[in-house]
């Protein structure tokens, strides 16, 4: 009787651990998502209270953290510069990338399927610098050739670099929610004699909107958190672009090539993560949008 | 009968899943404006069979099969437009799907298709479906709400709309009545009794007494044979050509 009673409350033991174990690996999340923001803050957040200008921030275009006589931290053309540069890649990528999902999802045979597959996670793999060196040699001297620019890394060679970059992920989270549609959708959609691409526009894409949605705003994401590629492909040159084949910087690139030199919590390092908070701040309304708009859908 | 005219023409019909062998070489016919019925325990090849006729079984990717099925006297195997002959025959599942859609987009999706753009003909087409399939009362003041809100008798009557909304020459019933209720069945079946003026009904069902009423013959498939096809009051009769026939319908094995 009393050996039985000891196992019993081992069991229960070991339940209560496996529990709680799964439990915190549950909340972890949460707890790393406040964690960043909190220190990513501190470091900021004296700056941010005691002198910083948040109108000059947002409209002044003069970056001259470390100039002597006028010191000034206008990100406009640093915010530009993101915005420019994600808004061209995904320009590119979305429907290169939904097209690509849907290819390999519904239109190519198996064997073709697999092996695309392969190919794509593959593409995923190339780390970021990378894909920047393709920007400063490849692609520079090819931008240089083809449109006469007087240089090639600019606005083009980043957003190409980085819809090359957004493609994977978004042909990869596209095609498991084009796969996700139950297979009755489209034996009912046949049925009624439609063609493939019949099926896939009226029926399969609605179905899978929302799934389709988390592939181009992770692909957004991806676009807009890149650094290395872009520090290599834009020409890093603060400026609001005029055209695509501008030079210009993000705000993740200042971030990287600056805060190296800039004395710990020094006025200049406190504005780089400041910058951190402000590119936090773009994902998470990213984020909650979709997550609204996802919301909205399903409602109706 | 009304008429003679061979609509759907079955010979020597193999099917198989891998090595299982799902038809074992059946041959027969359906004729125009006819409701012909199949019967027969589970796994005799019934949905197999209409998924020959309208060519979906080649979305299985173990099956295959041989023999000739002919469609309005064309081999279906050699069909220039495969989508042309899907369209001519309205299929209704067992199970009840309801495309991610509103009500009215579900039964005015087939139309669309077809090219139908005006309002007023998309809502009569609906409307007119929808009431031969006896929803119409119950949904009317809710088209725009999503078709998979809907109860499962009433999905099913919903695919039963939306079969009939391309107008087909052929209406495929696998079992339409597993999730509806006796009253609305019997307003259905009325509907069907209906409908075979303009055009040909086959009804596969585990409800023999569905096919009695209905069917002008019946076949009695069974693991992949046919035991007997005649006319439904011969297989219903007391003395059917096979004792195993007899013996299914009157629930002895089965």
């Amino acid at each position: 009787m009393k050996m039985r009673g000891m196992f019993h409350s081992r069991e229960l033991l070991k339940e209560w651990l496996i529990e709680k174990l799964i439990w915190i690996c549950g909340i972890s999340a949460i707890f790393f998502v406040f964690g960043i923001f909190f220190f990513v803050f501190r470091e900021g957040a004296d700056y941010l209270l005691r002198g910083f200008h948040i109108r000059e921030f947002f409209t002044s275009i003069e970056w001259y953290p470390t100039s002597r006589t006028q010191v000034r931290y206008g990100a406009l053309a640093l915010i530009t510069g993101t915005f420019s540069v994600t808004l061209l890649a995904m320009f590119i990528a979305v429907p290169f990338g939904l097209g690509t999902a849907i290819f390999i999802s519904e239109f190519c045979s198996p064997r073709a399927r697999e092996a695309l597959k392969i190919i794509i996670e593959l593409l995923a793999a190339i780390p970021s610098v990378v894909w920047g060196f393709i920007g400063l040699t490849v692609m520079n001297s090819l931008i240089i050739h083809l449109f006469n620019a007087p240089l090639g890394l600019n606005v083009l060679n980043g957003g190409i670099i980085l819809a090359l970059m957004s493609v994977p992920i978004i042909v990869s989270i596209g095609e498991d929610a084009l796969k996700a549609v139950p297979e009755s959708y489209r034996e009912a959609a046949t049925a009624l004699g439609c063609t493939r691409w019949q099926m896939t526009f009226r029926v399969l894409l609605p179905a899978a909107r929302n799934g389709l949605l988390a592939a181009v705003l992770l692909g957004v994401g991806r676009a807009a958190g890149e650094t290395m590629a872009v520090l290599m492909a834009t020409g890093h040159s603060i400026r609001i672009p005029g055209g695509v084949l501008e030079p210009v910087r993000t705000l993740t690139a200042t971030i990287a090539a600056e805060l190296g030199e800039a004395p710990v919590h020094s006025d200049h390092y406190q504005v780089l993560f400041i910058i951190g908070i402000l590119l936090f701040s773009i994902t998470f309304i990213v984020n909650l949008t979709a997550d609204l708009v996802v919301r909205g859908i399903r409602k109706k | 009968m009304v008429s003679a005219a061979v609509k759907i023409d079955v010979r020597d019909l193999h099917v198989y899943y891998g090595h299982k062998e799902a038809l074992k070489g059946i041959s027969f016919d359906v004729r125009a404006n006819e409701v012909f019925g199949i019967i027969g325990p589970a796994q005799s090849g019934k949905t197999t069979l209409l998924r020959v006729i309208n060519r979906t079984l080649e979305f299985v990717a173990e099956a295959r099969y041989k023999g000739q099925v002919r469609v309005d006297q064309e081999d279906i195997r050699q069909v220039r437009n495969v989508f042309e002959l899907r369209r001519k025959i309205g299929m209704v599942a067992p199970l009840p799907v309801g495309l991610p859609l509103t009500i009215y987009d579900n039964v005015a999706f087939a139309p669309r298709m077809a090219g139908i753009r005006n309002r007023e003909e998309l809502d009569s087409r609906v409307e007119q479906c929808l009431r031969q399939a006896a929803l119409w009362d119950e949904v009317k003041d809710r088209l725009n709400t999503l078709g998979t809100r809907l109860s499962g008798g009433q999905q099913q009557r919903l695919t039963i709309a939306r079969a009939l909304s391309h107008q087909p020459e052929i209406l495929c019933l696998d079992e339409f009545s597993i999730a509806i209720d006796p009253v609305t069945t019997m307003r259905i079946e009325e509907v069907l009794k209906e409908l075979c003026r303009s055009m040909t009904i086959i009804l596969v069902t585990n409800l023999v007494q569905q096919a009695r009423r209905l069917a002008n013959r019946t076949m009695f498939l069974f693991e992949g044979e046919i035991v007997e096809l005649d006319d439904t009051e011969v297989i219903f009769s007391d003395h059917p050509a096979q004792q195993k026939t007899y013996d299914y319908v009157n629930g002895i094995f089965g």
